[in-house]
């Protein structure tokens, strides 16, 4: 997720989960159920299909035993359901030599995932505050990189942070990966907040100035309790994000504290012996839920999250 | 922006440390240091002779990094194109007043919300040679059908397409749902006086007039493409062989396993080229337009 957006975006990013009047159908009035009206629900519903088989094999064949699953009825509802390859993947799953199913890699998530969305959002609030009211010389300029960096594959800088790491002697920690996912939020967050300070008006922020607030009081008294819907969205963009993160989990955080996404691909890619597809389905969709359960809860916010990620050419 | 003049603040400064240490460390001198190392002959730890072009030179008679290169025009052009015609029919189709467009819009846009991990396992579960689709329309009676790219040197690369379309068509539908909802509903009345049937009206009128929906979907397509990995490790782990290797998996393998930095570091360099030519493209079309915008004020 990346990169830059033209302010009017990010400003209706913030205003809410209500779509505007503008955003109504505007396609011409269809006459009722035509030939064509039939037409436009069928391309309609076969494509829901297609996105939605394989969350539906996916389900099925995690509540399948294992004898059949060899008949190879991919799509047959269960003869006879069972929840053993769910209570599987979560306690006994093999990734390797250990054999502690998912629950360590969701608990390391969970451990990865909170401090790095606090870290990441009170950096990038500061950050899109200070370039909306405090622009020293220079500023833009920093900024200007930042959103570069947004575009940068993170193969190129993966190497020298490594490096940098190791001699700073914390690789492979946990604070390692927490500073690592603070750093590639950096850009997104910072402009996602630019662009919402500098819609709020100009008038709120001289006035507290007139009242003698200095940076940080003006930032913790007016700015931040107005924050709060693009914090909702910032929230969104960064637990998926980071949730669903594997790269930087597997090269950063060390074995011990590898993220569910790394012990669910070594559960399902690294087994030798029998491969469980019962159980290997029921740990993907555990290693979903928490991605999932926020994009329901939270509907159309999540779509304002990546009209915000998105670019503006 | 104008409105803010500058003051110099320590505090403005102290509080963007991060920024500035991410900016410069990261980016400026980060970036600098894989530059530097790809014209060296680093091993399993960075070195500091120059080699000149010597990895590069490596690097584009490597089988493995052909074979990524060509993969990724494949993946890219196809995914890319795929999300784009298939998002703008589903935006074209969301249109036309429909019911249960919610449910709709969540439907196409869930697989965005999982991980690309998730993704790339439920597909290879999916395509599975011997239980997945294929089997199941066997046991159809659909003897003859044929669908199991994954285990073919040859088709692997497509088995990456469909997991690409099915994660990322979504977003692009609704980026582009958005550009038409943009514009503006005079231009549709206009268009049914004069008579224009609606599909030359989307496909004449409304497509160039959300030029910015399109850019912004192709943008954020094209960056997704550079990188992808996670989907790959996923999927293939790069095979069958070394069918379905990409640039990204090539750089991470160089750098970990095959203790190769140099080697590594100069593919990370190529993969920065498309980057910065399409962010120069991008730039320079808004300069041009910007240009053209005063001229005619």
């Amino acid at each position: 997720m990346s990169t830059v957006v033209s302010s009017a975006d990010t400003r209706r990013a913030g205003a809410g989960p209500r779509e505007d009047a503008r955003a109504q159908a505007a396609g011409p009035k269809p006459a009722r159920l035509s030939p064509g009206r039939v037409g436009i629900y069928a391309f309609l519903i076969v494509s829901a299909l297609f996105f939605l088989i394989p969350l539906y094999i996916m389900v099925v064949t995690s509540l399948k035993g294992m004898p059949e699953i060899r008949l190879g009825h991919l799509f047959n509802l269960p003869s006879e359901v069972t929840f053993k390859p769910w209570s599987d993947a979560w306690l006994h799953a093999c990734t390797g030599r250990d054999c502690f199913g998912l629950s360590p890699g969701f608990m390391n998530s969970v451990k990865i995932t909170i401090p790095s969305v606090i870290l990441s959002i009170l950096i990038g609030s500061i950050n899109g505050y200070a370039l909306s009211f405090w622009r020293y010389k220079g500023a833009n300029l920093l900024f200007g990189i930042l959103l570069f960096g947004a575009f940068v594959p993170y193969q190129v800088v993966i190497y020298p942070l490594i490096i940098g790491f190791r001699i700073m002697g914390i690789y492979s920690t946990l604070t390692c990966i927490i500073i690592v996912h603070t750093i590639f939020g950096m850009p997104i967050l910072t402009l996602l907040y630019r662009n919402f300070y500098a819609g709020l008006p100009i008038e709120l922020f001289k006035a507290a100035r007139v009242d003698g607030a200095g940076f940080w009081k003006t930032f913790f008294y007016v700015m931040v309790p107005m924050s709060v819907p693009i914090t909702i969205v910032a929230v969104i963009i960064q637990v998926t994000g980071i949730w669903n993160d594997f790269l930087f989990g597997i090269i950063f955080s060390g074995r011990p504290n590898w993220p569910m996404t790394v012990q669910l691909n070594n559960i399902v890619n690294t087994t030798t012996g029998v491969r469980e597809y019962n159980v290997n389905m029921a740990a993907t969709i555990l290693t979903a839920a928490v991605p999932l359960a926020i994009y329901f809860i939270s509907g159309r916010w999540f779509v304002r999250g990546i009209a915000a990620g998105a670019v503006k050419g | 922006m104008a409105r803010t003049r500058r003051r110099f603040n320590y505090s403005a400064v102290i509080g963007t440390i991060p920024m500035i240490l991410v900016a410069v460390g990261v980016f400026v001198i980060g970036i600098a240091f894989t530059f530097f190392w790809s014209f060296t002959s680093s091993k399993l730890f960075p070195a500091y002779d120059f080699v000149g072009l010597r990895q590069y030179y490596r690097l584009w008679a490597s089988d493995r990094w052909l074979v990524s290169v060509s993969n990724i025009w494949i993946y890219g052009l196809l995914t890319i194109g795929g999300n784009m015609v298939f998002g703008f029919l589903l935006a074209v189709f969301m249109d036309q007043k429909i019911h249960a467009e919610d449910l709709l819009r969540s439907i196409f846009l869930y697989p965005f919300a999982m991980s690309l991990i998730v993704t790339g396992l439920v597909w290879q579960w999916a395509l599975d040679p011997n239980l997945g689709l294929q089997s199941a329309m066997h046991h159809w009676g659909w003897a003859s059908f044929k669908f199991a790219p994954l285990v073919d040197v040859n088709t692997a690369i497509y088995g990456l397409v469909v997991a690409g379309i099915w994660q990322g068509s979504g977003v692009s539908m609704a980026i582009m749902l958005a550009g038409l909802r943009g514009i503006d509903s005079e231009i549709w009345k206009a268009a049914k006086v004069d008579g224009i049937p609606p599909w030359r009206t989307y496909l004449f009128i409304a497509l160039p007039m959300m030029r910015g929906a399109l850019a912004t979907a192709f943008v954020l397509q094209c960056v997704s493409v550079v990188r992808v990995y996670d989907l790959i490790i996923a999927m293939t782990g790069g095979g069958p062989g070394i069918s379905t290797n990409m640039p990204a998996v090539y750089v991470i393998d160089m750098i970990t396993s095959s203790q190769n930095v140099g080697q590594g570091m100069a593919a990370a360099t190529m993969m920065l080229v498309p980057i910065i030519l399409l962010l120069s493209i991008v730039g320079i079309v808004g300069w041009r337009r910007r240009v053209r915008a005063e001229a005619g004020a």
